[in-house]
């Protein structure tokens, strides 16, 4: 019986006019665009820059400051209190104040502050601008060879694990990948169903003695074809335009999202068997998606949420996911070392296709 | 033998009692026309012995077996066209026949041959690559039957088969429900026209969910004075309160 049932679906997979497009255009356009527009890299931070000094040395630092690329030079100020308005004025969101006899107190005393004042209203921009100055201006203490500063700092080094040179794409594309097979595996099949109910097709097969679950499993099967050859359309486009190749097995990637795929079209099936319409069906998913998203760790970390959040991210099956493909894209986890992961996602396809045959009613 | 029994059966949505304490039954072989004005309830009703909607009360049974527990029991005996188009207009019109005789468990050789032996009674054969949206209703009408009884269940349920269908395709139609009644499906149907009516064994005619007649349209007529089964519906259904 499951034969003819997957036929059906294929074929009107295959006639949609809309489907087949969506499926080549979504891993491409997600996995090309997000990348660089999710970028927290910080870059065009303007720069309001007070000068007490004039000095030789005061140029040299404003020089140095400007060709690290992170900052535009928005104004050069004589007091705090101008550069304070162009804040004011959000023109500038950060100000570097170099004080008098900056570099004659560099000379004969070894050392000397500079203010570094930055507008957080954008918490982010100002608190890495801020930073990036530090790290600058500590170069510059390196490079006069006055460091007291780094000196006393006991020479820290920082080394970057899994991605040295803390690319955000390579960080963000395999995350995005993850988010892909939820888009996929949850909404087009949250609308399936309930398309069947609109047109009254469901009518006809719910009078027939075709089981619950295997109406189910030929809706599911086919969402899970199209999710795994989406995964390879991803896997492609990372390493076609971000030279990304899983560190560890590509397999343990393709098992993972088997098993994620199964749950997000239950969750999807689910969602489908209890609207009455593809409107509400479509609202449903939407609001569990945003939550998912926002709580997964794609864009935000989830060890710097508040408790009770991070507490509900273990509720959250695209969090192991996106965990899942970073691990083994940069740094080549095992499965033994996921087992964790694993069980869990096995948790939440039973949980949500037993959710979904449940839900899915062939009397009213 | 009777194939579908009904006691006191009732349906209420809320406050609202869509089938009001029906009792009735069809013998194995009837043709049985379900009349009633829109609104009267006949097509809950007929969900309802489809096993497609759980009774609130009363009791039923359909080729035997019970419409609240064994309702996939019930629908592997039965066939069903629903009022409005169900089959799948995104399908070619051999493809609908594939699935459903798939779904019923004909075998691979036999769905081939019944779909053509299919195409060839409702002339069809030069469609057969057709996507069903693209065909006329009178013949999208006519493949839900044969789709319907393609399995050859013990009973039929028709529910408004030929509405707005033209009188010539409706007379086919009606040699199909012949066709299959012959072949000893018991049909359960429902309609509006009430030349149809006469071509049924025994007919009920339903008012405000409620059962007020049930007999052969032969004594009907004669019960209720009338030379047509038109006088005999509007003498009926004159006192219905619920309507469009």
């Amino acid at each position: 019986m499951l034969k003819y049932l997957l036929e059906k679906e294929f074929k009107q997979i295959k006639r949609d006019s809309f489907l087949p497009r969506i499926i080549f255009l979504l891993p491409i356009l997600q996995l090309v665009i997000l990348p660089f527009a999710a970028n927290f890299e910080m870059r065009n931070i303007n720069l309001s820059i007070v000068d007490n000094d004039h000095s030789v040395l005061s140029q040299q630092l404003r020089e140095k400051v400007l060709s690290s690329g992170y900052f535009n030079l928005v104004d050069v100020s004589a007091k705090y209190d101008e550069a304070l308005t162009s804040i004011e004025s959000n023109k500038a969101d950060i100000i570097l104040e170099i004080p008098f006899r900056f570099e004659e107190r560099l000379g004969r005393e070894g050392g000397a502050e500079v203010l570094i004042a930055a507008n957080s209203v954008n918490g982010t921009k100002g608190g890495m601008g801020s930073s990036y100055l530090s790290s600058i201006l500590m170069d510059f203490n390196q490079e006069k060879g006055l460091s007291p500063a780094a000196g006393q700092m006991g020479g820290i080094r920082v080394t970057n694990l899994f991605n040295p040179h803390l690319n955000y794409k390579i960080y963000m594309v395999p995350g995005i990948m993850a988010f892909l097979l939820t888009i996929i595996g949850g909404f087009l099949s949250a609308l399936n169903i309930v398309s069947e109910k609109e047109k009254g097709t469901i009518e006809q097969i719910n009078v027939t003695p075709v089981p619950k679950a295997l109406f189910l499993l030929s809706k599911l099967i086919p969402f899970w074809v199209i999710g795994l050859f989406l995964l390879t359309i991803g896997a492609l486009v990372a390493w076609l335009v971000y030279g990304l190749i899983p560190v560890g097995h590509l397999g343990i990637i393709y098992l993972f999202a088997a098993v994620y795929l199964m749950a997000f079209t239950g969750f999807g099936l689910a969602i489908s068997s209890i609207s009455s319409s593809q409107q509400q069906a479509m609202f449903t998913a939407f609001f569990f998606f945003i939550i998912f998203l926002l709580l997964s760790g794609l864009f935000t970390p989830i060890s710097s949420m508040p408790e009770w959040a991070q507490a509900l991210t273990r509720f959250n099956p695209v969090r192991y996911l996106v965990e899942v493909m970073r691990m083994v894209y940069l740094k080549g986890s095992s499965l033994a070392d996921m087992s964790g992961h694993f069980a869990i996602i096995c948790l939440f396809a039973v949980f949500f296709n037993v959710l979904a045959v449940l839900s899915y009613r062939k009397n009213s | 033998m009777n194939v579908i029994e009904t006691e006191q059966l009732t349906k209420r949505f809320g406050t609202f009692t869509a089938v009001d304490h029906i009792s009735f039954s069809v013998g194995e072989g009837e043709i049985f026309g379900f009349l009633g004005a829109n609104g009267a309830g006949k097509t809950t009703a007929m969900r309802m012995l489809c096993g497609l909607s759980t009774p609130t009360s009363g009791s039923g049974k359909v080729a035997g077996f019970d419409i609240y527990k064994e309702t996939e029991l019930i629908k592997r005996h039965i066939g069903y066209m629903s009022q409005k188009f169900s089959l799948y207009g995104d399908l070619k019109v051999w493809e609908n026949i594939r699935l459903y005789g798939g779904i019923y468990g004909l075998p691979e050789k036999r769905l081939k041959e019944k779909t053509d032996e299919l195409l060839r009674v409702l002339d069809l054969e030069h469609e057969r690559n057709t996507l069903v949206d693209a065909l006329p209703l009178g013949w999208k009408q006519k493949l839900s039957f044969s789709v319907a009884v393609i399995h050859e269940p013990r009973i039929v349920f028709l529910d408004e088969p030929t509405g707005g269908v033209d009188p010539v395709t409706r007379r086919q139609f009606w040699e199909l429900i012949y066709q299959a009644a012959q072949r000893g499906i018991t049909v359960f149907v429902t309609t509006h026209y009430m030349d149809e009516a006469e071509y049924c064994n025994r007919v009920s005619i339903m008012v405000d969910g409620k059962i007020e007649a049930l007999d052969s349209p032969a004594a009907l007529k004669k019960t209720f004075k009338a030379d047509n089964m038109n006088d005999v519906f509007r003498a009926l259904a004159r006192n219905a309160k619920r309507g469009e």
